[in-house]
């Protein structure tokens, strides 16, 4: 049996990802030093306090008390101011599009979300993919998503964080995977009939290996065009995955707003 | 009244704090719901208002306020249902006195000021749909129509209850239930102008003259 | 004619649907035909349909909640066992279209059908006794609002055997929901039964808290009120305030399906970003508005069966009010991977946590309650200590989950599907099953089965965690919510186990189920003739079970909170023979009925685009509430006399 910390959120491949499950490990510790003394002092209090037990005190009229009102107020404000100054800081490091500090050249990938697959469009290398996403290693990955049609939510567990894909306007994330690998990607908005089916590979190859993917996609030929964009908006469930070698200019742009002609 | 019986608690009178003398009387318990019925309704009014806020610049190329709004117009109307409240306070004070002439009568000026409001309002609408700005023309008109709209049929459904109340009036005579009713529709009518001066305020000077 | 319904509407080529449809049909038919012959119709027109009694009322809502939890629940069984084997390349036996309907139709079953109605008629039941008055504000008012909730439950259940319901989650987020994507009649039965059923909501929101603040017993001051009212008071506050932000979003999606608005449309300059924002503005009030009552059972509860008064009173009263007015600054927090940027989300993530203060202290006073007293294992207490021991678990990943970075890698994951069924059946629905079991004996002056009570407990507990750890599991696993398939066959034990899960929780209600069976059949034996089978502290107690319709033949003087403990030990009960006087009780009324008559085929007919049928059941509205208005003689006189010899006739 998979355990949880194989593939998934716990077993991060990219920085994005580690980081976010440091503060969910950090974040999960520090509550439970706090939730499991309740739970067992309620089970403790509710069998010691028994009505059966004659060496337990009854204090029929105590219903208030100063000092422990200050302690049940404190514990939780201060538990909470402290994971509170961790969530602002936390969110502010990983605000989706925030571009990490590499020395290394982003790339741009750009994502359309339509029912029900997923199209990658390399602007910098003119060509494009769909349901399958080769990115290199070490690298900023900066995408810009938008959708086709409906909400849509573009995830991959193992490098982190997700973002809403909507239509007319782009949403931008920025991911790293730093090891090589094949990791999961879905959509998590529900967005019909194929949703389950939105799943995508996103295929970490060292750069040289992905130089490689770009030149043989270019020259396997193929072209994005209005008319093939066309047939993509068109709803179709469990596409296999296949590539372009060439890209329509500003198709993204157009696609955004749906208006690829 | 069962629910109203306003048993004092024994001893001074005078002292016993307000929330400890029992169940209010029937007008407090009885205006203190409408009250709260409005306010809900003004919260459905802000979602309405929020929608509009965010969706005024939305006009997928067509027509804006400022090319849309008449000024005059909106004035006129403005008039009508500002002081269509002036008189449901006349007929309040005739309602008080239980005068039956006097509160037919402030109730019928009344009642023409707020159709005069409609049809002013909804020749607006017509006017603006002839020239293509129709509520499914874009978002910002959607907005508009629905908020304005909304509004309008909150003033009609009170011109519908002013007539029964009428009625009410004609066939029971100021029984209690009749002027509580009577009070919770005057309430209703002026909470419908407070409105429409957020909605002047919001939608027509917002279109920025 | 008949707009769009046409003979394609019924499902007889879908087999499931249909069956269920069948076994519906004829259910309902055999009890219409059994009661009628039984010649009860008469009776239960005049004691329960027209009722405007509050305890009448509520036993109606526990008794609809209780029905669509059992509706809800099998959407829930076809969930889990169609998750169970449609691993790898297996496609399970649901396809994608009726999969989809199903988890629609189950939240939005599970949250409007069962979770309010639970709560609404616990408090329907409960607040106007322990406040010492004879009824709510206004009782017609919330004989309407029974029935347009009735009404709206009965639309959504007819769209299982004309047309279908919608594939779009319980929220109907566009532009999914909108006309071009989803062009059937799902959403529009969606939208039609919120409205009328939201519509009684809020009537109950106003009726409420109206009754909690201008209607208590002499000497109850606000500082004297069961904390149960307290968190009533909140609840319907809170009522008042979202519910029409539910109106007017729903409202807006109707005008662009019906009319063609651009609201939420992806054309036209329309924004789904705003309805995701308005719909949350009321969704997140909404959860506290079924929790806060539930946290006044507990309260109740916990202090009746520790024999100890609530510790720490005035604090939870100030923390019911704290979170009342926290639940409306933190709804973003259901859409931080929307991209609203860091400040904005950090905001919200922080707002979230603060919320936890005061919910916190509720434990901790609880905890204290416990403390120092003589604890008695009866089920409601056994139902407190479970959630106790299940709520903190999911509040803790309710506090991970408002860490925006956390949110970004678990929303929309079976981890956040965890979460808040552990929050909701460990809070609401236990809290509710403690209500129901705690003030049984008062509605019907017999109690329940103990030891079938304990037995659903267990079931419902453990089956509780089965079901739902191996999600939170699954959930860091990467699994997404709402997947009618998957393809990581790793995932599939855990399925399993959920799946059993779900089998004991059903193990669980069918011993709910029989306790009420078992319980009623040998109620001669069960009966409870003191009134106060628990040693209760709180006024309802007081009285008779079940109270007279007028409930206290003469209002309580209040000297204090736990009004009836301080009576006991004041040895007090005597002087409750106060002289009697002449009292008013509300008729009857047909309002309600004919109103949700008029709602549920008026909805039915705009759903199908009848709108020669939609106008006549608008007019048919308009005329009911007009006739309404001119029956001047709602109340009905009782002497002090009849009053004395009800009274004598009762303590014997």
């Amino acid at each position: 049996m998979q355990s949880i910390w194989q593939s998934g959120v716990l077993d991060p491949q990219g920085p994005i990802g580690a980081a976010e499950r440091l503060i969910l490990i950090n974040a999960t510790v520090i509550m439970l030093a706090v939730i499991v003394p309740v739970i067992v002092l309620t089970l403790g209090f509710a069998w010691w306090f028994r009505a059966g037990n004659t060496k337990a005190r009854y204090l029929p009229d105590w219903e208030y008390s100063g000092p422990i009102e200050l302690v049940v107020w404190s514990i939780p404000a201060l538990v909470v101011m402290f994971l509170a100054g961790i969530a602002w800081i936390a969110t502010h490091d990983l605000d989706p599009p925030k571009p990490l500090a590499s020395p290394v050249r982003p790339l741009e990938i750009q994502v359309v979300s339509l029912d029900w697959k997923w199209l990658f469009i390399y602007p910098e290398q003119g060509i494009a993919s769909v349901n399958r996403l080769p990115v290199p290693t070490g690298t900023p990955l900066h995408f810009s998503i938008t959708s086709a049609s409906v909400m849509n939510s573009f995830f991959v567990p193992q490098l982190g964080s997700q973002i809403y894909a909507m239509g007319g306007m782009t949403t931008r994330l920025v991911l790293q995977a730093d090891n090589s690998g094949t990791f999961v990607g879905r959509s998590v908005q529900f967005s019909g009939a194929g949703f389950s089916d939105m799943r995508f590979d996103v295929v970490a190859l060292p750069p040289a290996a992905f130089e490689d993917w770009v030149r043989q996609t270019r020259s396997a030929g193929g072209t994005l065009d209005a008319a093939t964009y066309a047939g993509l908006v068109k709803p179709s469930i469990a596409v296999p995955p296949a590539t372009f070698g060439a890209v329509m200019p500003k198709l993204f742009e157009a696609a955004i707003h749906h208006t690829v002609r | 009244m069962s629910l109203a019986e306003n048993v004092r608690a024994p001893g001074n009178e005078g002292e016993v704090p307000f929330s400890q003398r029992g169940p209010a009387p029937i007008e407090t318990v009885a205006s203190f719901g409408f009250w709260l019925f409005l306010l809900s309704d003004v919260v459905m009014f802000s979602g309405l208002f929020a929608a509009y806020s965010v969706l005024a610049d939305r006009t997928a190329g067509g027509p804006d306020g400022l090319r849309l709004f008449d000024r005059s117009y909106v004035l006129l109307e403005t008039a009508c249902l500002l002081f269509s409240s002036f008189t449901c306070g006349l007929c309040t004070l005739a309602i008080e006195r239980r005068s039956v002439a006097a509160t037919y009568f402030w109730a019928l000026i009344t009642f023409i000021l707020g159709a005069a409001f409609l049809g002013l309002e909804l020749s607006e609408f017509l006017r603006m749909i002839g020239e293509g700005a129709s509520p499914t023309r874009s978002a910002f008109l959607s907005a508009f129509f629905t908020l304005v709209g909304t509004h309008g049929l909150h003033v009609t459904l009170g011109l519908v209850w002013l007539m029964a109340m009428m009625a009410q009036v004609a066939t029971l005579g100021f029984l209690p239930i009749v002027v509580r009713r009577l009070f919770c529709f005057t309430l209703f009518w002026h909470a419908l102008d407070i409105v429409w001066i957020g909605v002047f305020t919001i939608v027509y000077l917002g279109a920025r003259w | 004619m008949l707009g769009k319904l046409n003979w394609d509407a019924i499902p007889f080529d879908q087999p499931i649907p249909f069956a269920a449809s069948l076994v519906v049909l004829v259910v309902l038919g055999a009890v219409a035909a059994f009661t009628f012959w039984k010649g009860w119709w008469p009776y239960l027109w005049r004691e329960w349909v027209t009722s405007v009694d509050h305890k009448r009322l509520g036993v109606m809502y526990a008794l609809l909640a209780l029905v669509m939890l059992v509706r809800g629940f099998i959407d829930a069984l076809m969930m889990r066992s169609q998750q169970a084997l449609a691993a790898g390349g297996a496609q399970g036996y649901l396809p994608p279209e009726h999969y989809d309907q199903i988890f629609s139709a189950h939240g939005t079953i599970m949250i409007f059908f069962v979770g309010m109605p639970f709560v609404i008629g616990l408090m329907n039941f409960v607040v106007p006794l322990q406040l010492g008055v004879r009824d709510v504000a206004f009782p017609v008012l919330n004989s309407v609002s029974f029935w347009l909730t009735a009404s709206g439950a009965l639309l959504v259940n007819v769209s299982l055997f004309v047309g279908e319901f919608a594939h779009t989650g319980w929220l109907v987020y566009p532009p999914l929901s909108e006309i071009a994507y989803s062009p059937g009649v799902g959403v529009d039965y969606y939208l039609w039964a919120l409205q009328i059923s939201g519509a009684g909501s809020l009537m109950t929101g106003i009726n409420f808290t109206t009754t909690i603040l201008k209607l208590r017993a002499p000497g109850m001051g606000y500082s004297r009120m069961p904390i149960f009212c307290w968190t009533a008071l909140s609840s319907n506050l809170l009522i008042v305030a979202a519910f029409p932000i539910l109106t007017a979003t729903f409202a807006m999606l109707l005008l662009d399906r019906y009319l063609g608005f651009h609201f939420f449309t992806n054309d036209g300059g329309g924004n789904p970003m705003m309805y995701v924002n308005l719909i949350w503005a009321w969704g997140h009030p909404e959860v506290y508005i079924l929790v806060l009552p539930a946290f006044g059972v507990f309260s109740e509860v916990i202090a009746t069966f520790s024999s100890k008064p609530l510790f720490g009173y005035r604090s939870m009263a100030a923390a019911t009010l704290g979170i009342c007015m926290l639940s409306f600054m933190v709804w973003l927090h259901h859409f931080f991977t929307m991209g609203a940027g860091a400040d904005v989300n950090a905001f919200f993530g922080v707002m979230t946590m603060i919320i936890a203060v005061p919910t916190g202290v509720k434990v901790f006073n609880w905890l204290f309650t416990l403390y120092g007293g003589r604890v008695r294992f009866a089920p409601p207490l056994l139902w407190t200590l479970g959630f106790m021991c299940t709520f903190v678990i999911g509040g803790m990943t309710g506090v991970l989950l408002a860490i925006p970075p956390a949110d970004f890698v678990l929303h929309n994951s079976l981890f956040l599907v965890a979460h808040f069924h552990n929050v909701i059946i460990g809070g609401v629905l236990f809290g509710a099953f403690a209500g129901y079991m705690y003030w049984f004996p008062k509605a019907f002056g017999f109690t329940l089965h103990e030891g079938l009570g304990k037995a659903t407990f267990w079931c419902w507990l453990v089956g509780f965690y089965l079901a739902f750890m191996p999600l939170y599991a699954l959930g860091l696993m990467g699994a997404t919510r709402r997947m009618q398939h998957y393809a990581e066959t790793e995932w599939r034990p855990m399925m399993l186990v959920a799946m059993a899960g779900a089998l004991v929780i059903l193990a669980g209600i069918a011993l709910l189920v029989l306790q009420l069976f078992v319980s009623i059949r040998d109620r001669a034996k069960r009966r409870d003739t003191t009134g106060d089978p628990w040693n209760g502290r709180t006024l309802e107690w007081s009285i008779p079970s079940p109270p007279p319709p007028w409930n206290f033949s003469v209002l309580p003087q209040v000297q204090g909170v736990d009004a009836y403990w301080n009576m006991k030990q004041a040895g007090q009960l005597a002087a409750r023979q106060a002289p009697y006087e002449t009292i008013h009780v509300p008729r009857n009324s047909a309002v309600g009925v004919a109103l949700a008559f008029f709602t549920s085929i008026g909805g039915f007919a705009l759903v199908w685009h009848i709108w020669w049928l939609a106008i006549v059941c608008f007019v048919g509205l308009l005329v009911a509430a007009l006739s309404h208005g001119w029956i001047i003689d709602r109340e009905m006189a009782i002497s002090p006399e009849q009053l004395a010899a009800l009274d004598r006739e009762r303590s014997t």
